[in-house]
């Protein structure tokens, strides 16, 4: 082949590559239960700061993304906080990760719904991306070692926690 | 003396004038409008221009701005605080910085190596053509062909 070719072919191929590193970086897919959870680095909604899921290593985690402008976040969120009285503690606990949502609406909606369980806010979406959610609300169950054992992409309600994540938690509170 | 004076307060007078009179235009000309920056920004939910997006999402964003407007911030100043809330992708122009950067220089890079090929292009074919025009005509036949081609031309002369 000549040099010239081979510039043309290097050319073309670092054209489809700029192409295909557009497309990687656009879309995520779907953790899927047995993954390892991602580990992505978030600030929190209130007080400074960042946290990431390793910090709550040795818990079960139920991982759910809202947003304060999604109507079926607002269904949901009572019976979440209602879980996390019911179970939270050294063993588990609900973290909620406000993704595309302005900050000052987030933290009117945990005032507002009276949530106590830690919040992380995603602004640009990059957590969800890492996650590879489609909307919100999406839950995902994280047990103590880090992956994920049970996902629901759409909102939860009391009954649906009790008959499919309280199964997965340890009996004694803490 | 007093002539010059006088010619040089009436030109301060002036500048002030222009100064006072060009203030409030240019104030005018930095504030901000809901309608000039839903189209410079994007709804990150929906994936398209503010301005064509009535998700609830939107609808929040829109109101956010509003506010910003309302507060007296800029148009840039809101630009920026919408970045510091939704990230950079929120702007509907790529950030010259990063892989962005690539939505500006790759067009042009491609249109350079473009242009450079053409001209190659052009060069290689003014010399092709150039080269084939000094050269005298093929010479004709010659001896038995020559009678050969006489007779013949002779046979069908009208």
């Amino acid at each position: 082949m000549s040099v010239r070719s081979s510039i043309a072919v290097l050319g073309v191929l670092a054209l489809v590559g700029l192409l295909v590193y557009g497309l990687v970086i656009k879309g995520g897919s779907r953790v899927a239960v047995g993954d390892p959870a991602p580990n992505t680095s978030l600030p929190r909604l209130e007080g400074g700061g960042d946290e990431s899921l390793a910090q709550y290593k040795g818990r079960w985690v139920l991982v759910n993304f809202w947003a304060s402008w999604c109507e079926p976040c607002k269904q949901e969120a009572p019976a979440l906080e209602e879980f996390q009285r019911q179970h939270g503690g050294t063993k588990f606990t609900v973290l909620g990760v406000d993704t595309r949502d302005l900050t000052g609406d987030g933290r009117e909606f945990v005032r507002e719904y009276g949530l106590s369980y830690p919040q992380l806010r995603d602004g640009d979406g990059g957590g969800a991306h890492d996650y590879g959610t489609t909307g919100v609300p999406e839950n995902f169950l994280v047990d103590p070692a880090g992956k994920v054992r049970w996902l629901l992409p759409g909102p939860v309600d009391e009954q649906y926690l009790e008959e499919q994540v309280e199964p997965f938690l340890p009996k004694e509170k803490s | 003396m007093s002539g010059a004076v006088s010619k040089t307060v009436v030109l301060w007078l002036v500048l002030v004038a222009m100064a006072a009179l060009a203030a409030p235009i240019a104030m005018a000309a930095g504030r901000a409008s809901l309608t000039e920056i839903e189209k410079q920004v994007m709804c990150p939910v929906c994936g398209t221009l503010l301005q064509l997006a009535e998700s609830p999402q939107a609808q929040r964003e829109k109101a956010f701005i509003q506010r910003l407007i309302a507060a007296g911030k800029t148009e840039a100043q809101i630009k920026d605080a919408l970045v510091a809330e939704y990230g950079t992708e929120v702007l509907a122009l790529p950030q010259d910085s990063g892989f962005s950067l690539s939505a500006y220089v790759v067009p042009i890079v491609a249109f350079l190596v473009a242009a450079v090929a053409l001209a190659l292009g052009a060069l290689r074919w003014r010399r092709a053509s150039g080269s084939g025009r000094g050269q005298p005509a093929a010479a004709g036949p010659q001896g038995d062909d020559a009678e050969r081609l006489d007779a013949d031309l002779a046979r069908y002369d009208l």
